[in-house]
């Protein structure tokens, strides 16, 4: 790649035509991620133009540029927000001296794990959303997906740049195995258990951007406060194209909750499905399983790692430069949940630890009051199309498999239940394959400017100030 | 000993280097080849805090002119071949260390100190076995503790029967520590003491006397006093009859070393180590000799101290010496070379083809002693071949050495005009000029009892390895390309800077000597770690302990539970 076109191809401000060592660590591995994104990117529509926003600068002109692109001619950049000038260290051991513009050596492992496990994710969801443009709803639908799709890409450049600049030879063969493992692969799975399962149908791809990718925020901006400014600085910045994905999440799940009522008042019943529509209480089983799942990503209740982390200062609380407290958490305490008692006189209680042993819990309490504000607008949503129904979170006990609910059956409104009780009620609680194959019937790839499939309703309005029926996707 | 580590205030600049004009505690008379060095310590002349060195007792400054006298009587005196070591006091020998120093001293000076001494009885048992000038120890008087070890460590012990003066290791029953150089390991590996009866002696606070000592094996002759000093002559004269060592031929001089340190960074003439504290390491850069060296022995005897091969090991050895005393928090040595590989092979290749000469026997000793000293550094040991080192033979011994070692995988691809990608070559050098304490080249420990390894990486002598052939040979660690390289040796060096001191020095002796056991390993290792763990508890080191009571009256009180 010849100097003058580094800048074009590869938009980036970390002076990529200035560090040779850099771009030729790139270099070597572009091709791996080209190759990987024909081999297990997007599966159909790869080389039609696709109204995409690109991030050719950080500034407020230069990270959303719109216009027509074959995805495999995206071009990935490597950008970080603007450094903060004099940044201190705002929590743990190190508090209140100058954050680190290279890895500590002391901090090697820790941070390269931390990059590497966040880095898996990005295009593990990718590979779980390969098929769904065949089954797009609507091009807007479409065009969204290949947007959160590249982004993903992006991230994973963001997360590879880190490695690359940071880490040697082990960062760089970090990041060839990031291409290396796939999503649901039984040899090489993802590092994440949430993202090796498939994302089957556009229900299940709207709740994964709601719920699971609302958990890539808060590890983001958790690791936004890190210590290490790099990464810091790129966590900032890739924060801003996963409000898009959120967005994407919370209103396809509104326009499925309006359809259903809409569907529902036309037709005068609950059960919408003869008529091509998803059930309020099959979208609460959606809710319930993605929820459950999404809160296991934060990890067991205590946690000795995000203890270290933590007072290492690789990572911390989400805004923990807003947080009143001492940011060093060993003296302050919070309650934690646990379970007393055995068998049928076991009870969900709660134990008090160091707030410094609780940073997971923190983090899950955190996004779990953000989780609801998604549940308020559909319940809004239902409300004024005058439907006498609520969308509730379940118990973050319910449906858990990591942490300390791993081991009990637990009801959406937080009962300890025996297996019996459980396998009687379960399939109220969760998708049911039934269920799904509903979901699934229903997935038939609309591909008509404008016209919207008919489980979901149209969006209130189209992007960066183009129509409803602009060709988002040009087939 | 914590509370005397924390008021513990940094000490001068201890300094190795010294000569006989400085001495205040030995004297050497040569009588054709016969040398005698008289023990009369200066109770004044303590190198360091308020303690006198009485009775013969000695404390490191003590000993840094013993070490000094070993290699300037090897160097200096081709024609002496035996040495009798004897105490300049009255009716004693010598007191072994000294008890005020150690219990005024913190826990890693005394662990520095026992090493160093250590080495220099080593040395003198190498000047036996090796340089073939024989010691011989002319106990005439109380010998004990450090004082008794002192005379184990020459190859006879004659002592006076005058039915006062016993030999002792009283370290056990007095001060409830163990005997720290070598005492307990030579009793019965090297004086084939029988077990049960080195158990009595090492418990008996007086000692063993006269017959009973020779009986015991713990002394080979007794004399009275009045024929004490024919006794030893007589031993002297007939050890002497048994050297190889020349009879007319002058030595050469120890010149004084040019050292100078300026701020962090301490020069010599071809070594230089540079100190980064942020990361706690210490690189050492060794220069390649620029002019055509010595080919015969003679020719070596006539460039003296300033050839190439004896001036940059005794750099070296000042230098290890130097850090290890002086910049105890600087745990990592990096090492790297620089200059012609084949000027090294050229420089070295006397050491094999001459090797029968006395001055090329002892240049190859003091090599091999200093690369041993190296691997007995509680430092961790990296190397780090760049174009333009010189990592062969002699100077390879190094990157085998080492911990860990980094080899540049092609050359700077960024600079105009890259130089050559660096290589290794191995020589005949690395097959057994230089030991290690283990009785094993440094090649055949990397590869105990992996034959075949051994063979491979042997096959290369005398070929100019890339990084990647050294990879293969399995010579190097890593060999990280230009673009990561500096990345690398930073992060290896930071993070190893935040592990414990304690736990690396600890796993780092564990893996640098596989293979068979000798006395020196033994020393080294296990008698090593032992006094070290007893130094550190309270049966010892606490306030009711044997080391805090000693000479107050009052007895120790011990838990009784063992460990």
């Amino acid at each position: 790649m010849a100097l003058v076109d580094i800048n074009a191809k590869i938009p980036n401000n970390v002076d990529l035509a200035g560090d040779r060592r850099l771009q030729r660590a790139l270099e070597q591995w572009q091709p791996k991620f080209i190759r990987w994104w024909e081999d297990l990117g997007p599966s159909a529509f790869k080389r039609n133009p696709v109204f995409l926003r690109t991030a050719i600068d950080v500034g407020r002109d230069g990270w959303a540029n719109f216009d027509h692109v074959e995805m495999p001619d995206y071009r990935w950049g490597v950008f970080l927000a603007e450094p903060e000038p004099d940044r201190k260290i705002a929590f743990g051991d190190h508090k209140g001296t100058d954050v680190w513009q290279e890895v500590p050596g002391e901090y090697r492992s820790e941070l390269q794990r931390l990059i590497v496990v966040q880095g898996d994710t990005e295009p593990a969801s990718v590979e779980q959303q390969r098929h769904l443009s065949l089954t797009a709803p609507s091009l807007y639908d479409m065009r969204n997906l290949f947007q959160v799709n590249v982004e993903e890409g992006r991230h994973l450049w963001a997360m590879v740049y880190l490695l690359h600049r940071y880490f040697g030879r082990d960062g760089r063969d970090e990041a060839d195995e990031m291409l290396e493992r796939h999503s649901g692969d039984a040899d090489n799975p993802r590092i994440l258990g949430a993202f090796n399962e498939e994302t089957p149908d556009w229900l299940s791809f709207y709740m994964f951007t709601y719920f699971t990718d609302r958990d890539g925020k808060y590890q983001l901006a958790s690791l936004r406060e890190s210590a290490f400014d790099p990464l810091s600085r790129t966590c900032d910045f890739m924060l801003k194209e996963e409000a898009h994905h959120m967005f994407v999440g919370t209103s396809g799940v509104t326009r499925v909750v309006q359809r259903t009522a809409e569907l529902m008042n036309e037709h005068g019943t609950d059960d919408v499905h003869p008529h091509g529509g998803l059930n309020l209480d099959l979208l609460q089983k959606y809710i319930n399983f993605h929820y459950s799942v999404s809160l296991d990503l934060f990890g067991a209740e205590t946690s000795t790692n995000a203890a270290n982390y933590f007072a290492a200062g690789l990572k911390g609380r989400f805004q923990e430069e807003r947080r009143d407290d001492d940011h060093l958490l060993k003296t302050s305490y919070r309650d934690v949940p646990t379970v007393d008692g055995e068998g049928a006189d076991s009870r969900i209680a709660s134990r008090e630890v160091t707030q410094l042993s609780a940073l997971n819990e923190t983090l899950r309490d955190d996004y779990i009051e953000d989780c609801r504000k998604g549940l308020d607008r559909w319940n809004r949503t239902l409300a004024s199309a005058g439907i006498d129904f609520t969308f509730a979170l379940p118990h973050s006990a319910f449906n858990r498999e990591v942490g300390v609910f791993r081991d009990h059956k637990v009801s959406p409104d937080g009962r300890l239940l025996s297996n019996g009780q459980w396998n009687e009620s379960v399939e109220s609680w969760l998708p049911t394959a039934d269920d799904r194959a509903h979901v699934g019937s229903l997935m038939k790839g609309v591909t008509e400017p404008g016209v919207m499939a008919g489980w979901v309703a149209p969006p209130a309005q189209g992007i960066h100030q183009k129509p409803v029926e602009y060709d988002y996707v040009k087939l | 000993m914590s509370s005397a580590e924390a008021t513990a205030t940094p000490t001068p600049t201890i300094d190795f280097r010294t000569s006989p004009d400085r001495y205040h505690h030995w004297t050497t008379s040569y009588d054709g080849a016969i040398a005698t060095v008289h023990m009369a310590v200066s109770p004044d002349h303590g190198l360091m805090g308020d303690y006198e060195l009485k009775t013969n007792s000695y404390d490191l400054g003590v000993d840094i002119e013993l070490n000094d006298i070993v290699q300037r009587l090897r160097f200096e005196h081709p024609e002496v071949k035996v040495v009798v070591l004897t105490g300049g006091l009255d009716k004693i020998f010598c007191a072994g260390a000294n008890i005020q120093m150690l219990a005024g001293s913190t826990h890693g000076h005394k662990v520095n100190f026992c090493k160093f001494t250590n080495e220099t009885r080593n040395a003198i048992e190498d000047a036996t076995a090796n340089s073939r000038q024989t010691w011989l120890a002319a106990v005439n008087g109380t010998a004990a503790g450090g004082g008794y070890e002192l005379a184990l460590a020459c190859d006879e012990i004659i002592l006076i029967d005058d039915r006062a003066s016993a030999v002792s290791l009283p370290e056990l029953p007095l001060l409830a520590v163990l005997p720290g150089t070598g005492g307990l390991t030579r009793v019965v590996d090297k004086r084939l003491v029988r077990r049960d009866l080195a158990d009595a002696f090492a418990t008996k606070t007086e000692g063993v006397r006269g017959k009973t000592a020779m009986q015991w094996g713990l002394v080979d002759h007794v004399a009275p006093a009045s024929s004490f000093d024919d006794a030893v002559n007589e031993r002297a004269e007939a050890r002497a009859s048994g050297s190889d060592r020349p009879t007319n031929v002058a030595g050469i001089e120890l010149v004084p070393l040019r050292r100078s340190i300026d701020g962090d960074t301490v020069s010599y003439d071809n070594v230089i180590v540079a100190i980064d504290r942020a990361t706690g390491t210490a690189t050492f850069t060794i220069d390649a000799p620029s002019d055509p060296q010595p080919t015969t022995g003679d020719q070596l005897a006539a460039a003296g101290a300033d050839g190439w091969l004896l001036s940059t090991v005794r750099q070296l050895d000042d230098a290890v010496l130097h850090l290890r005393f002086n910049e105890t928090d600087v745990g990592t040595w990096m090492f790297t070379t620089v200059g012609s590989a084949d000027a090294v092979t050229q420089a070295e290749a006397v050491l094999g083809s001459d090797a029968e000469h006395w001055l090329v026997r002892e240049v190859r000793l003091f090599w091999a002693r200093t690369l041993k000293r190296i691997d007995v550094s509680a430092r961790t040991l990296m190397a780090g071949v760049e174009p333009g080192s010189c990592f062969t033979g002699t100077l390879a011994e190094l990157l085998l050495a080492a911990d860990r070692s980094f080899m540049l995988e092609g050359t700077w691809e960024d600079e105009d005009d890259p130089p050559p990608p660096a290589t290794i070559t191995l020589t005949e050098a690395n097959r057994g000029w230089y030991p290690m304490s283990n009785g094993l080249s440094r090649l055949e420990t990397r590869f105990w009892k992996r034959a075949d390894a051994y063979d491979r990486a042997a096959k290369t002598i005398g070929s100019a390895l890339t990084a990647t052939e050294a990879l293969d040979a399995e010579l190097i660690t890593f060999a990280p390309d230009d673009l990561d390289w500096h990345d690398e040796i930073r992060l290896a060096l930071e993070e190893r800077n935040s592990f414990s001191p304690d736990a690396l020095t600890g796993m780092e002796a564990n893996y640098r000597f596989p293979g068979p056991e000798t006395m020196e390993t033994k020393i080294f290792s296990r008698l090593t770690a032992w006094q070290n763990w007893i130094f550190q508890r309270p049966n010892a080191a606490g306030p009711d302990g044997a080391l805090r009571r000693f000479g107050t009256g009052s007895r120790p009180d011990y838990d009784p539970n063992r460990v």
